[in-house]
């Protein structure tokens, strides 16, 4: 089988024309996404069960379907039902990428919510003791101990799933976007050429992803300098 | 009943699930009085000074601090814990803050003190327990000793009129152990109350007022370190004291 380089050259940059939509799916979906797992994860260890009990089907639902399908309920299945048509947050689900941030945030806040309160349980009790001791409020232990030393314990796991949600935002190519593998896939119709393209692809998602991968490893070690001797 | 009682238990008694930690505690101790806690492991003096400052609830009995007494009024238990300082067997600093942050952070979340305010009296304190020098290192990156020194700094950061030390050089290796019994020897002498649990009998005997000896959640003996090491009067005590003084 020949490896065609000229197809490559070729199609690279028209890939890359989607990066910015890659990287906006990306950006606002981890944003947001972030955001709701800090809100479902406060929820989760709020020892409400009225609190507790939402959060924690929320998460069952979203860690316990596939992405993919959870994307093609909100293109295809939301516009079905008239209440959805009929409210201010139509607009949001007529469109393709709108649906791919909602899919993609809920998804990832289910994940993240379950790693940020795995940092929160790291935190060693006996700091916190040393905090009620010196006279501080359940609210100020939360804000000056717990939350910054859950982040750090957190981070690690973290940057996996932001990686991990880089390569799900490939998915929108699904509902008719042209993000990077939405443009490769369509390429690939036309030239009949998947292996050329889509390795291309890989590689960009590589070269992402190596990127993102040392960014979060200095994020880490700029939280983490209390951490070395 | 002393007037003069910052501290006053009364019947105390608590439990975790059917296990009965503590049994009818009566405990007064006196302004300035350095009292030294000691009992096997089990015995319920960790718990019995945890439940001075209400990080465990008292089930059972009356506790009263400085005129106080401990109930469920949240606003009656932070008035209590500002005026209790303690120090753990494990140090507890903030390991995400400098030694400076350490002792900053309650004064000014607490006592509302201005920057320069807590920044100055931290950096006394630190003079006091002599590691100024460490003041913008992190805790990790300190000795044992040096940790345990920074926790009473902080401690003192709050102007406590009682400090309660919880096993406060069961953490450390020997060689640590006297750099922060100094320390505390030097709080003694200042005239701070002190409720210190530990098995350290040498400090016991030059700086206690009173011995306070536990078994099975109940003080069993209390007397003067002199009379306490020389004539324990019962057959628990005598036992214990042979344990740990055999070797």
């Amino acid at each position: 089988m020949s490896f065609d380089f000229t197809l490559i050259i070729d199609a690279v940059p028209k890939i890359l024309l989607g990066i910015g939509l890659t990287f906006q799916l990306l950006v606002v979906s981890a944003v947001l996404g972030l955001v709701l797992a800090i809100g479902i994860m406060l929820m989760r260890i709020s020892g409400k069960w009225y609190l507790s009990w939402p959060a924690q089907i929320y998460i069952y639902i979203f860690r316990g379907t596939p992405i993919l399908v959870q994307i093609f309920i909100v293109y295809y299945g939301f516009p079905q039902l008239e209440f959805i048509r009929e409210s201010f947050i139509w607009p949001l689900f007529r469109d393709p990428f709108g649906c791919a941030i909602v899919a993609l945030t809920l998804n990832t806040g289910a994940y993240v919510s379950e790693i940020l309160r795995g940092g929160v349980m790291g935190v060693d009790r006996g700091i916190l003791e040393a905090g009620t001791a010196l006279g501080l409020s359940v609210r100020q232990r939360f804000i000056h101990l717990t939350s910054p030393i859950a982040i750090r314990l957190a981070l690690p796991a973290y940057g996996n799933d932001v990686i991990s949600l880089l390569k799900s935002t490939a998915l929108a190519s699904t509902i008719t976007l042209a993000d990077m593998t939405g443009i490769a896939r369509t390429i690939v119709a036309q030239t009949f050429a998947p292996y050329e393209i889509f390795i291309s692809l890989a590689i960009i998602y590589m070269i992402l992803t190596w990127i993102l991968q040392k960014s979060l490893g200095r994020v880490e070690r700029y939280l983490g300098r209390y951490m070395q001797k | 009943m002393t007037s003069n009682a910052v501290i006053q238990m009364r019947n105390v008694g608590k439990s975790f699930g059917t296990f009965q930690a503590l049994k009818g505690i009566n405990l007064e101790v006196a302004k300035g009085e350095r009292i030294v806690v000691c009992g096997p492991s089990g015995s319920g003096k960790s718990t019995m000074i945890r439940c001075i400052n209400r990080l465990e609830k008292h089930d059972e009995g009356k506790i009263i601090i400085d005129g106080k007494e401990l109930t469920d009024q949240v606003d009656d238990i932070n008035a209590v814990r500002r005026e209790v300082g303690m120090v753990f067997q494990s140090f507890n600093l903030f390991p995400h803050m400098t030694i400076l942050k350490n002792l900053m952070l309650a004064q000014r979340l607490v006592r509302k003190t201005s920057k320069a305010e807590a920044r100055d009296t931290a950096m006394q304190l630190l003079e006091r327990v002599k590691i100024p020098e460490q003041a913008d290192k992190y805790p990790i990156q300190l000795s044992g000793g040096q940790q345990q020194r920074v926790a009473i700094a902080r401690t003192l950061c709050m102007k406590p009129k009682i400090i309660l030390f919880d096993e406060p050089t069961s953490a450390l290796d020997p060689e640590m152990i006297n750099e922060v019994l100094e320390v505390m020897t030097d709080l003694a002498s200042y005239g701070m109350t002190m409720i210190c649990v530990t098995h350290e009998m040498g400090f016991a005997r030059s700086v206690a007022d009173r011995v306070i000896f536990m078994d099975a959640g109940e003080i069993v003996e209390e007397a003067e370190p002199e009379a306490f090491f020389s004539n324990p009067k019962n057959d628990r005590t005598k036992k214990f004291l042979s344990q740990i003084l055999s070797h």
